[in-house]
């Protein structure tokens, strides 16, 4: 290549980055942005002195979902305080998620937590780590088969549960007609939680299935049921993301619907501050995470069984409502309530 | 729009070829109406029409005003993107990291401005050279590899989806941005890409006049300018536009970096509508848009196609997709319903223009 051609090929590069030096020299914010947030300093209590011990936590997280990252730190800074070594492994499709099992297995770790999403699928799985002497504990999904698995205890909340209590609260609210709104169509869990709404709520419930990776789409097929039926006057998200689109469609709509939704997030405490949503029902995933990593610990070190061996460890249905925002706002801040 | 003789494969015209024009004196000027059907566009602008009366009968919400905006909400959100993808596949080629591109620059935006706590501006600025730069990117690696658009684009579609989730992660200790929603610049932002007007008393969104701003700026580019001509060209016939001295490497990577902007645009939109961006968003939108380019009439296998047939592409899918919830039928159905849909109206369109070619 000859000398022009090469330095035609840097010019534009070269302009680039000085613009972006110019711009970025060039004016700074004045509100908010990372100088305005405050270090949370992070729970931390000592380290247990009992000797290294290796865990595998399995989820079926899809990449880039906020609840399992809050699940995942949990497992971490119980893994920090026990002296265990975490390894986290993930993937949405059932098959799939069965063969990293089977990989965690064939690392030899001292316990495996897994979510039971597709509990046929990991049968077999799970089967050759108790073979191989591994106790594995379930999490989060699974409340109906973690025993008949043979898993050892199991940490979440009953989606059933959640969703009946999510009902008797739209009761007290004075709700009549309630929208329930599916993030991911054919999901297990969701379709508990709005079956369970269904059943304890006095008004109806309608099921409405959106696209839950195009937020536009979800905005604007919320809009579209509000505007179709204006009897609807609860608006009841899986997630909390949908939950303030579901707050921007209802302005859109000009609807006086209410908001509520499963599931927190750092900016679902301001809008439930601000009055936007009304409540949030929390299955508390750090818990979950932390529980399932501890339970491993105290069972290597102490023999001891979570549960007893016969119960799931509850850890929701928690509600957060404007009486008690503020003293969860701190810890959602922090990316870990 | 003037009939500028269904500008097709202009310089070259040699394989696969125009289905419309084949003037050579054998056959006599046609009649208006069939010129008017050979048009790429008119087939889907059939369809377009067939779904909303069908809507209208079916569905008595739909006929209001403001179900229109919702539904043109939603078609402008992915019609933005629709063009671009058009016009990069009339040059021939595919795009499948269009859907990602779109987070990645939102998520450059936020992360950037929200980090070093600047103006949104710069993070604005700084997205757009990021995404153009992707554009340039996948541009590049097509001419220097001679790899298939479709092969190359899926790599860089995985590398932005795990970059998006990473990065996010290292800077924010999250895979969400942070809101920046109280930041300096931020309403300014907001209203140029995320604002709303109303005619009436009913809010439409700004997206639908961009949107079609950009359909007359991508139809002029197409039909009245030199740039136009070579589009049709490399989508026709690579090695016979390059015989003929059309700056084949040039086009393509314009055209990569048209989608990189469109994705600019559209991020901007999500970010500053929705304060923060899920690292996690946008994948599987890339196939919507080449849908929306095929209902419109563009042809696959490149060089035909027009810039208004994915605006009509975008709009019955919008119509589809709201229809079904304001026709209130059984949600479990959704997909299905939308399935068969867009299958009838690609069908609509294709037995118009083989009408419309049939001599």
């Amino acid at each position: 290549m000859d000398r022009s051609s090469r330095s035609r090929r840097i010019a534009p590069v070269v302009a680039a980055a000085a613009a972006a030096a110019l711009v970025l020299a060039g004016c700074s914010s004045s509100s908010g942005g990372k100088d305005s947030e405050e270090d949370g300093t992070d729970a931390s209590a000592g380290k247990a002195s009992t000797p290294q011990m290796t865990v595998a936590l399995v989820t079926h997280q899809a990449p880039g979902d906020t609840f399992w990252d809050i699940v995942r730190k949990g497992a971490q800074a119980a893994a920090d305080k026990d002296n265990v070594k975490l390894i986290y492994s993930a993937d949405p499709n059932a098959g799939n998620q069965a063969t990293l099992v089977e990989n965690a297995i064939a690392q030899k770790v001292d316990g495996i937590a897994i979510t039971l999403a597709k509990p046929d699928a990991m049968k077999d799985a799970v089967a050759k780590a108790t073979a191989a002497g591994i106790p594995v504990v379930g999490l989060n999904s699974g409340l109906s088969d973690w025993q008949s698995l043979g898993l050892q205890q199991f940490f979440g909340q009953d989606e059933t549960v959640a969703g009946e209590a999510f009902g008797k609260k739209l009761n007290e609210l004075g709700s009549k007609k309630a929208v329930c709104v599916i993030q991911e169509q054919g999901n297990v869990g969701l379709t508990q939680r709005c079956d369970g709404v269904k059943k304890t709520f006095t008004g109806t419930v309608e099921v409405l299935n959106v696209n839950g990776t195009d937020m536009p789409s979800v905005k604007s097929t919320i809009t579209a049921k509000l505007n179709q039926d204006k009897a609807i006057d609860y608006v009841v998200t899986l997630g909390a993301s949908y939950a303030l689109t579901a707050v921007q469609s209802v302005s859109d709509a000009g609807s006086k619907a209410k908001v509520a939704t499963f599931d927190l997030n750092k900016e679902m405490t301001d809008a439930i501050t601000k009055g936007d949503v009304q409540f949030a029902v929390d299955q508390q995933p750090y818990l979950q995470g932390y529980l399932a990593v501890d339970g491993l610990w105290l069972f290597k070190n102490n023999g001891n069984y979570s549960g007893g061996g016969e119960q799931p460890v509850l850890t929701g249905p928690a509600f957060v409502d404007k009486s008690n925002v503020k003293e969860i706002a701190a810890f959602a801040a922090k990316g870990t309530r | 729009m003037s009939m500028s003789q269904t500008t097709a494969p202009a310089a070259s015209s040699s394989p696969p070829a125009p289905p419309a024009t084949q003037k050579d004196g054998r056959t006599s000027q046609r009649s208006l109406g069939r010129r008017l059907l050979a048009r790429p566009e008119v087939g889907a602008l059939i369809a377009a029409i067939g779904v909303y009366l069908f809507f209208f009968a079916v569905a008595p919400s739909f006929r209001e005003t403001s179900a229109l905006a919702t539904v043109l909400y939603q078609a402008s959100v992915m019609g933005i993107m629709a063009l671009p993808v058009a016009l990069l596949m009339i040059g021939g080629e595919f795009d499948l990291s269009a859907g990602v591109a779109v987070t990645t620059s939102a998520l450059t935006a936020a992360i950037l401005s929200f980090q070093l706590s600047m103006n949104v501006w710069t993070g604005v600025i700084v997205a757009l050279v990021v995404s153009l730069a992707v554009g340039a990117f996948n541009g590049w690696l097509l001419i220097k590899t001679g790899l298939p658009s479709f092969l190359v684009t899926l790599g860089s579609f995985l590398i932005l989806q795990g970059a998006n989730l990473a990065v996010t992660k290292i800077f924010t200790g999250n895979v969400a941005s942070d809101s920046i929603s109280d930041m300096d610049g931020f309403d300014q932002a907001k209203s140029v890409f995320a604002s709303e007007f109303s005619i009436g008393d009913v809010n439409f969104k700004i997206t639908i006049v961009y949107w079609l701003v950009f359909a007359a700026i991508a139809t002029w580019i197409l039909l009245r300018t030199k740039f136009g001509n070579w589009i049709f060209a490399v989508g026709g016939s690579q090695d016979s536009a390059r015989a003929v001295g059309v700056p084949v490497k040039f086009t393509k990577i314009a055209l990569f970096m048209g989608v990189g902007a469109g994705a600019w645009f559209v991020g901007m939109h999500l970010l500053f509508s929705f304060n923060t961006v899920q690292s996690g968003e946008g994948v599987g939108n890339e196939f919507l848009y080449i849908i929306a380019a095929v209902i419109g009439g563009c042809l696959l296998t490149g060089g035909y196609g027009s810039a208004v047939g994915p605006v009509i592409g975008a709009f019955i899918f919008g119509m589809v997709s709201q229809g079904i919830v304001y026709a209130n039928w059984n949600p479990d159905w959704f997909k299905a319903f939308l399935g068969v849909m867009l299958l009838v109206a690609a069908l609509v369109n294709l037995w118009v223009r083989r009408q419309a070619t049939r001599r």
